[in-house]
């Protein structure tokens, strides 16, 4: 007997899923994928690279639409950030694609030299990054990637909730004039955007109004603090959604308003709680003198939790059930 | 530019980029005086380029992977008017954009290198583009015997000629020795043209320091399709008695007393070859 496939969203959370109207998506690799698609068909000039990675990147049809426009550097990561930047540097748009595991471990000295300090206006795309590849181990999970690459001066960090924010973020990232890094994950994701309005350079993004606890969260984890606010508001309890798609820069305006307005944060990210999003938000309010009632979610610095990635969501909080009860803690 | 002028230039280069070095208080001596022969000879008669035409799309691209080197590549670009030669003046010091590794800040210089064994992926990137737009543009690189251990080179090695990039000149400034020792000693890479020819390269050897073997090694296209590895076999230290094949060269810095001898060596080197010349 097979045993039974792990269940990102409970039944409980799929029906407050359905309560909100969240349309179901694709995945957000997906719709990277097909955007690029169409901003290379419009233009010649973007191109993009691979490392043996253009299945895993969902750029098979990209690449027989546009085999001249598609460089495959074979499993050669340094190579491949290597290439994009002397791409780039030639005037092209170049997009350089890889999981993020490899892409922000090994050739991270290529991103911070070749990309970053040459001042390149190439993008770095790292695929099924956080935990997306669950089960096959931590070899294979970017749990480093954002601590890393903050660390790291002219990049901006772009990690989207939903295909909107990704649409938007690969749009953003194809004009952009520096270096930019995007996050993506593999699963199926709702549209949490609803009426959020415009996707704006190093802006958060309100999903959900409240003034009891602000959840300051990024990528693929906003949908299970939204459907956390939600839950709590049939609790009684009032909890503003913000999707920071921008780690880097932070919108230090958006979480000083939230956590002056609610007087609790609790910020969510698919990454070690070292040197990510949330350490990212304690710095901005802590010098800021605010200090609200705080907690970080993500992965602990310890051996992670094996299983799939709704296994490790839901083992570390990160789910509607555990958000709200990690909420409810911060608040009794 | 003749021979003979190249081989006078190439002394008095030496000279100044001595004093860049002491005046620094830091800096790359011995591969410095390996690889300002090679420098001389590209940017004086090689490249498609001059400091007017540095933004140009078309214009070739050198790109300095052994960037420690940076010092004889300041005094070459100072020397054909890329930048105010006063400019050397300021070579690693407070606030000045001339930092001891290369820096797209610096008129004439591509890209940002120093940590060694990414110069040959970036310039797999500017030929694979040069090839995409249909340009005539070359693009070269110039590595060191050290950097060849790191394994990024051996990736890019397979990319040249899998994209057939006939457009693309690696140069090895193949002085033997590196901060540890002889190459031979702390990591092998011999045999190196067999290694190179197996990946697929057209290999060519020159004396580094001649500048007439140089100039036709880099100047004649490799067969169609293929990548060029030029072994320059330099000297560490070249120029300056004291100072060939010294191990603690790689980054000492001249004394005061050093610097006035090396110079004085100098000096009786440019009188002979300009006696000889007249």
């Amino acid at each position: 007997m097979s045993a039974p496939a792990p269940v990102m969203f409970s039944p409980a959370a799929s029906a407050m899923a359905a309560d909100l109207g969240l349309r179901r998506g694709r995945a957000n690799l997906q719709e990277f994928a097909a955007t690029l698609q169409e901003l290379a068909e419009a233009d010649p000039n973007l191109v993009v690279i691979t490392s043996d990675s253009r299945g895993s990147g969902k750029l098979g049809p990209f690449g027989k639409a546009l085999p001249r426009q598609l460089v495959e550097v074979g499993i050669a990561e340094q190579n491949l950030v290597g290439i994009t930047a002397g791409l780039a540097a030639a005037g092209k748009k170049s997009f350089g694609v890889s999981p993020a595991c490899f892409l922000t471990a090994r050739s991270l000295e290529q991103i911070k030299n070749d990309v970053c300090y040459s001042d390149v206006p190439a993008v770095l795309v790292g695929i099924s990054a956080g935990v997306s590849y669950g089960a096959l181990g931590s070899t294979h999970h970017s749990l480093h990637d954002l601590a890393a690459l903050r660390a790291i001066h002219n990049l901006e960090v772009i990690v989207p909730a939903d295909n909107f924010e990704t649409r938007e973020a690969v749009r953003y990232a194809a004009a952009a004039a520096r270096p930019v890094f995007l996050r993506f994950g593999k699963a199926a994701m709702y549209d949490v955007s609803g009426d959020a309005g415009a996707f704006a350079p190093g802006r958060a993004r309100s999903l959900r109004e409240g003034t009891d606890l602000a959840f300051i969260a990024t990528g693929e984890t906003v949908v299970h603090a939204v459907l956390a606010s939600a839950r709590l508001a049939t609790l009684g309890v009032s909890a503003r959604v913000l999707s920071l798609p921008f780690v880097k820069p932070l919108d230090a305006d958006a979480v000083l308003t939230a956590a002056q307005e609610c007087g609790a944060v609790v910020t969510v990210e698919e990454h070690m709680i070292n040197g990510g999003l949330g350490e990212a938000v304690a710095a901005t309010l802590l010098e800021a003198g605010i200090a609200p009632r705080f907690r970080r979610v993500g992965f602990p610095d310890e051996d992670t939790v094996t299983g799939a990635q709704a296994d490790i969501f839901r083992h570390y909080g990160i789910s509607m059930e555990g958000l709200t009860e990690i909420a409810r803690q911060l608040l009794a | 530019m003749t021979d003979r002028e190249l081989e006078i230039k190439a002394v008095t280069l030496r000279r100044e980029m001595l004093r860049v070095i002491h005046h620094a208080g830091a800096g790359h001596t011995g591969g410095g005086l390996s690889c300002i022969d090679i420098l001389s000879v590209l940017y004086n008669r090689v490249l498609n380029l001059t400091p007017e035409t540095t933004d140009s799309p078309t214009r070739d691209r050198y790109v300095q992977s052994k960037g420690h080197c940076v010092e004889a590549l300041y005094t070459v670009l100072a020397d054909r008017g890329y930048f105010p030669r006063e400019d050397l003046q300021t070579v690693c010091h407070y606030q000045s954009p001339y930092v001891g590794h290369p820096t797209r800040k610096i008129n004439g210089i591509e890209m940002n290198t120093g940590a060694l064994g990414h110069g040959l992926p970036i310039c797999i990137g500017l030929a694979l583009a040069a090839k995409m737009d249909g340009g005539s543009q070359r693009v070269f690189t110039l590595l060191g015997d050290g950097e060849l251990a790191e394994g990024s080179n051996w990736e890019a090695a397979m990319a040249a000629p899998h994209y057939k990039l006939d457009n693309l000149i690696a140069i090895l400034d193949h002085n033997s020795l590196q901060i540890t020792g002889p190459t031979r000693e702390v990591m092998s890479n011999e045999p190196l043209s067999e290694k190179w020819r197996a990946f697929g390269w057209e290999v060519r050897e020159a004396a580094g320091h001649d500048f007439g073997e140089l100039t036709e090694a880099l100047m004649k296209p490799p067969p169609e399709g293929t990548p060029l590895f030029i072994i320059a076999h330099t000297t560490k230290g070249k120029g300056v008695s004291f100072m060939e094949n010294v191990g603690k060269w790689h980054h000492g810095v001249p004394s005061d007393d050093e610097l006035a001898r090396a110079v004085a060596e100098l000096d009786v080197a440019e009188k002979t070859l300009r006696e000889v010349t007249s």
